[in-house]
């Protein structure tokens, strides 16, 4: 893939909006039938600022970004983007650039033609049009394809056009959803760079809808986990994953083996040895609980009297994910995969919790990974 | 385990010498097959027009000639009921895209639930009988619109419908219309223009096929026409057969030739647009 032109600067060049937006979804309720979609959303992004929408299928991701691109009309709340409301704005007139998730180019265009839609939409005249949709041909590196039809595209080389030609309207918000789901991994991840890439150069408000949070927690400046409708939690990629704030987002984002524990006051004792609770925002838990451990919350060491021992391996690279059982409780914990290689299936280990402070939940079922 | 070993014996021709030569047998046995449905199918359609067309280029002598042909024009009614034919065809078609283009879009877009709703409806026009329709019309239509041959359009389109409805409904579910609207709508692109630079042109194949199918039908009802009392094509071939069969078999003839060159001609349009498309891409 050809690298983005680095001679473009931050709101200045093709596809530069004119400087980013502000937006504000405030108390959005959407409902289908019985399903409430969208259940009191409120949020804020800052201009220039990229957002990520992360959550399980029907959280209602996708039906707040259409709300935002006016796809779709909420029951109630408002969508105000740069203090103006925008609610009874129809999509046509938002100003806002769409990637749409499956291949949306029209076939019947060339790439060129395809890119200067919107300004065609906008009244531009035919010199100006092929110009600025060459330039951003060229930034997104495809300035040689530009009399090609889509169909003669690759599924990458098709999400790149429809990034240029969202860009070429210079939208006030640029909307995401899911542009790199039905793309290749290498693609995928060439793409994600790119579109990253991009983004911080034009200074652009970016909406990013994914279900897959290694895109999210990669791209996005915060992630906003969402459930049944509403916000689980919003923060940048690393608080979101050190500091969940409710069981939801410590079993959606990362990987976390549910433990079985007493409290103990502030503490509670997972494996005989004594961590500290982590406050959360979800208030103190009563009844059951269970701490949630990330793989890298726990380390072990072989010891043949060692209460666990090893079930599965899976090599990462740099490192290997290893399921230990205890008792009943598969527990995942990475090592470096010099450490996983010496280790065998059924070797019995110790583990130790390594982490300052866990993060506990009301007890719920313990699932046996399927992802290891 | 026998039973791969079998399979792997039989099915392997480097051990099994025989397998390419019966391979061979089986697929020739199979064209000569396919060779008789073809020449049965053929002689099916083609018998009745050989025929046709040997009698319309007779005399009434039995010699050969193209008298039949040469003097249609300047029968009498001939050019009347033709041109009437032309005109209601295309105001038909002309009726039927403009009502049923955006009625389906709107079902495929909107309520997405209807469609087999509107599949059963628009199958309706082809339960109930062309009689049944004109003799309840005609009884309650203002003298206006009875005097006018356009009534006839309207029961045209009636009949067309299921033609056209099937051939738009699997224009539409062949793109993602949902999506390309949505595109072009975030681009700035109004309903009309989205309409006119998106979705027609990816439509172009169903559109071709419902207006050719919706002219054949125009081109082709008898039972209407004659019970509004109007001359069209096949009004006029019944009218004459009475005074020459020659004459009305031409007729007949040329009607379906005429027929079969405009679709030829739609067909190479279509194709002559998507080469131009692919050369200005640069691909063979």
């Amino acid at each position: 893939m050809t690298d983005v032109q680095a001679s473009t600067t931050a709101g200045s060049g093709p596809g530069a909006s004119s400087g980013g937006a502000s937006v504000r979804l405030e108390n959005l309720v959407r409902t289908y039938g019985k399903v409430r979609a969208l259940d009191g959303l409120t949020l804020s992004i800052e201009p220039g600022e990229f957002v990520a929408f992360l959550g399980p299928s029907g959280c209602g991701k996708t039906t707040a970004l259409r709300v935002l691109a006016g796809f779709e009309h909420p029951d109630s709340g408002r969508v105000v983007v740069d203090g103006k409301d925008l609610s009874n704005v129809n999509a046509q007139k938002r100003d806002m650039g769409m990637v749409f998730q499956s291949y949306s180019l029209f076939p019947n265009m060339s790439v060129l033609d395809n890119v200067a839609f919107g300004l065609r939409m906008r009244h531009q005249n035919g010199g100006q049009r092929r110009t600025k949709a060459s330039e951003l041909l060229e930034l997104v590196g495809l300035g040689d394809q530009s009399t090609k039809y889509p169909h003669q595209l690759s599924g990458g080389q098709q999400q790149r056009v429809a990034l240029a030609r969202a860009l070429a309207i210079e939208p006030r918000v640029l909307l995401l959803d899911e542009p790199l789901s039905a793309l290749d991994a290498k693609v995928r991840a060439e793409l994600r760079d790119q579109i990253r890439s991009l983004q911080q150069r034009l200074a652009i408000t970016t909406v990013f809808v994914t279900h897959d949070q290694e895109e999210a927690l990669s791209m996005a400046d915060r992630v906003c986990v969402m459930s049944s409708g509403h916000i689980e939690q919003i923060a940048s990629p690393a608080t979101l994953y050190a500091r969940p704030t409710t069981a939801f987002v410590a079993q959606f984002v990362g990987i976390s083996s549910r433990v079985p524990v007493q409290m103990d006051g502030k503490e509670v004792v997972i494996f005989g040895q004594r961590c500290p609770v982590r406050t959360s925002e979800s208030g103190d838990v009563s009844g059951p609980i269970d701490a949630l451990l990330r793989p890298e919350d726990v380390a072990i060491e072989v010891d043949p009297q060692g209460s666990g021992f090893i079930t599965h391996k899976s090599f990462f690279g740099a490192t290997t994910r290893l399921v230990v059982q205890i008792g009943e409780i598969p527990v995942r914990v990475d090592v470096r995969s010099d450490v996983g290689a010496d280790l065998a299936l059924g070797e019995h280990v110790r583990p130790r919790i390594i982490a300052r402070d866990v993060l506990v939940a009301p007890r719920g079922q313990v699932e046996i990974p399927s992802e290891v | 385990m026998a039973q791969v070993a079998e399979s792997y014996y039989f099915e392997n021709p480097e051990v099994n010498p025989q397998l390419p030569q019966r391979r061979r047998r089986r697929r020739k046995k199979f064209r000569l097959w396919r060779l008789v449905v073809l020449v049965v199918a053929l002689a099916y359609f083609l018998a009745p027009l050989y025929a046709g067309v040997k009698f319309a280029l007779q005399n009434d002598l039995g010699k050969f000639s193209f008298w039949a042909f040469t003097s249609l024009p300047s029968e009498q009614g001939f050019s009347g009921a033709f041109f009437l034919s032309m005109r209601l065809a295309f105001f038909t078609a002309a009726v039927e895209l403009i009502l049923m283009v955006p009625t389906a879009i709107f079902v495929h877009i909107r309520v997405p639930k209807l469609r087999p709703i509107m599949d059963f409806v628009t199958i309706l026009p082809i339960v109930v009988p062309p009689i049944v329709l004109i003799v309840g019309v005609l009884g309650s239509a203002p003298l206006w619109l009875k005097s006018s041959p356009y009534l006839l359009s309207i029961f045209y389109v009636v009949l067309a419908m299921p033609f056209v409805y099937r051939s738009l409904d699997a224009g539409l579910s062949a793109i993602d219309l949902k999506t390309l609207v949505e595109a072009s709508r975030s681009l700035g692109g109004s309903w009309i223009r989205t309409l006119w630079s998106v979705i027609m042109p990816n439509l172009r194949a169903a559109l071709l096929s419902a207006t050719a199918l919706t002219l054949a039908l125009v081109f082709g009802e008898y039972t209407m026409a004659n019970l509004d009392g109007w001359t069209t094509m096949p009004v006029w071939i019944a009218q004459f057969q009475q005074s020459d069969a020659h004459v009305t078999l031409a007729a007949s003839m040329a009607l379906l030739i005429g027929t079969w060159l405009l679709l030829s001609l739609i067909v190479a349009a279509d194709r002559s647009q998507s080469r131009r498309s692919r050369r200005k891409a640069g691909t063979p």
